[in-house]
């Protein structure tokens, strides 16, 4: 039973002066503290989020609006940028990194009333499915310890089902959030790209980087995507938000056409988790859905598709680390070259490292033809695939992940064995469509998701898609 | 490739990146079985094109000192560099 109501009741208790915003800060400064031995939580934010909660039971004082967020606190993965504590990113080139500005996410909430109080572990740089590529801590499963919580934004899902706030903030590159969402028990949602403006998120492939929330209910993430989301001068790459407010769920279900992914469902899957999906696909039916099998023929190439055009995007956006301006400067370099160099290297961990290497080798000018613009060929194969198919269904469902949570250190070892773990996510972030994780039963004790997706922009119908599925499987 | 990237490495850095990189090329090399001449590369998937805003000065209450608090050396407000030239 979690402590926080739906995160709509809380503003509205803050409001009307039922709860105090002071009140709830403190329970989840308490709580973080309590369960800090997770890990989900580099820093948490006493001074700063203390003040602000001060300042809205003030303002509610004086009979002032404070915000359809008033006083809900919640936890941001840190390649955030926020004041209040570093932003790190979980990488050593930027310990100690002040923000001089705010990422736009965190203003609109902030501007809401929401209080951020902590700071997420996660992958260094977002590179990884398990946290285990943090160049700090290792985070928890909250269902067993003695496993990872998935990733990269490991820390904030596990942070939500921890309970030590009623949401947290992600970003997901190629399952950064759907992923931690379906290993540690959480809802994640990914918007189309494009939706919510990265404006101060530390950039890791820029063509598929996007922001969303991880919160216990869909309901929840509908409201915070609502108060996140529209067009942002700070942000060129940022689309239109629905004029239709995110959080009207109130579709049907009954005649909806959904998909399930044939190639999604195949060899690769864990068995347990199989049973799990094909269970929830029986419940969509019972509820009126109107489900069939569909292809995506290229879909299995998707995850090589992916390790190319990530990589090279991150060579690119990772050379701004350099010594110079900000991070990481190794005191010892006597010239520009060394400094460069050293920096890096001491600065960054394996996986930033190995990714840099390879993305440089698929952009250099002898490869770019074989890896670099084929990736991008498969690209366009693929986004016109996931049309075809969404002229025949509304939507589509299948796996987050081919397994549940595994053991810390398990696939440490192997950095293919840990790619290949994002082979069902990826694909909807190179054409940029949303999707969502919902938590649909367990096997041995430990959560499964299941993945529904949407054409692009039709976020609101996919968060009512979501939030009826969520019902008819409680 | 490391040099290109401005990476100083180990030689057990090598030997393990060397072994890993190696698996993981091999593992994106399928594509070059596909035959997808018929396709224009994607780079970006909003469909946005020049998006344009006025050239205007906005104040986003930053002072030149906050923003070089975090550099590692500064002289005069300005950043400081090793030496470029010999």
């Amino acid at each position: 039973m979690s402590q926080w109501p739906a995160i709509a009741d809380i503003a509205t208790q803050v409001q009307a002066g039922d709860l105090s915003a002071t009140e709830l800060v403190e329970r989840a400064l308490k709580t973080m503290d309590a369960k800090k031995d997770f890990n989900a939580v580099l820093a948490p934010i006493h001074e700063r989020s203390r003040e602000r909660a001060k300042a809205i039971d003030a303002r509610v004082a004086k009979g002032e609006k404070t915000g359809r967020l008033a006083g809900v606190p919640f936890i941001a993965k840190d390649n955030f940028l926020t004041f209040g504590s570093e932003t790190t990113a979980a990488s050593n080139i930027l310990k100690g990194f002040e923000a001089p500005y705010q990422a736009t996410a965190i203003e609109r909430l902030e501007a809401e009333g929401a209080i951020c109080v902590g700071k997420a572990n996660l992958d260094a740089f977002a590179h990884g499915g398990s946290t285990e590529n943090s160049d700090f801590v290792i985070t928890k499963n909250p269902h067993d310890t003695e496993r990872v919580p998935g990733g990269s934004s490991g820390g904030s899902a596990a942070a939500v089902v921890l309970d030590m706030a009623p949401f947290a903030l992600g970003s997901d590159t190629g399952g950064s959030i759907r992923q931690p969402a379906s290993f540690s028990g959480a809802v994640g949602f990914k918007p189309t790209y494009g939706l919510v403006s990265r404006s101060g998120v530390v950039a890791m492939a820029s063509s598929t980087d996007v922001v969303g929330p991880l919160a216990r209910t869909v309901e929840d993430a509908a409201l915070v995507l609502d108060v996140m989301s529209g067009r942002d001068d700070l942000d060129s790459t940022g689309i239109e938000r629905d004029k239709k407010s995110y959080t009207d769920l109130s579709d049907d279900i009954k005649g909806k056409k959904i998909g399930i992914i044939q190639e999604h469902m195949g060899e690769g899957l864990d068995a347990g988790v199989k049973k799990q999906i094909e269970a929830a696909v029986e419940v969509l039916k019972k509820g009126g859905a109107d489900v069939r099998d569909v292809s995506l023929p290229s879909l299995p190439l998707a995850l090589a598709c992916y390790y190319i055009i990530c990589p090279a995007e991150v060579s690119s956006n990772l050379s701004r680390y350099d010594g110079q301006r900000y991070g990481f400067s190794h005191p010892k370099a006597s010239n520009l070259d060394e400094s460069y160099n050293w920096s890096r290297s001491e600065g960054f961990g394996k996986e930033a490292k190995r990714r840099i290497m390879i993305g440089t080798y698929v952009l250099s000018s002898g490869y770019y033809d074989a890896y670099y613009k084929k990736a991008q060929q498969l690209r366009t194969k693929l986004i016109k695939e996931f049309e075809a198919a969404f002229k025949e269904v509304d939507f589509l469902a299948g796996p987050v992940a081919p397994t549940t949570a595994y053991k810390i250190g398990e696939n440490a070892g192997d950095p293919l064995q840990m790619y290949l773990q994002d082979i069902y996510s990826v694909p909807v972030n190179l054409v940029g469509t949303p999707a969502i994780s919902i938590p649909a039963g367990k096997v041995n004790g430990l959560p499964v998701g299941l993945h529904l997706m949407a054409p692009q922009k039709q976020d609101r119908a996919l968060l009512a898609l979501a939030n009826k599925t969520e019902e008819l499987l409680a | 490739m490391a040099k290109l990237a401005r990476l100083h490495l180990s030689d057990d850095e090598i030997q393990q990146f060397a072994g890993e990189i190696s698996a993981i090329l091999g593992y994106v090399e399928q594509l070059q079985q596909v035959d997808l001449k018929d396709y224009e590369p994607t780079s970006q998937v909003t469909g946005l094109k020049n998006v344009m805003r006025p050239d205007k000065v906005k104040d986003y209450g930053v002072s030149p000192e906050e923003l070089l608090k975090n550099a590692p050396a500064t002289e005069s407000g300005h950043i400081k560099v090793k030496r470029i030239l010999g």
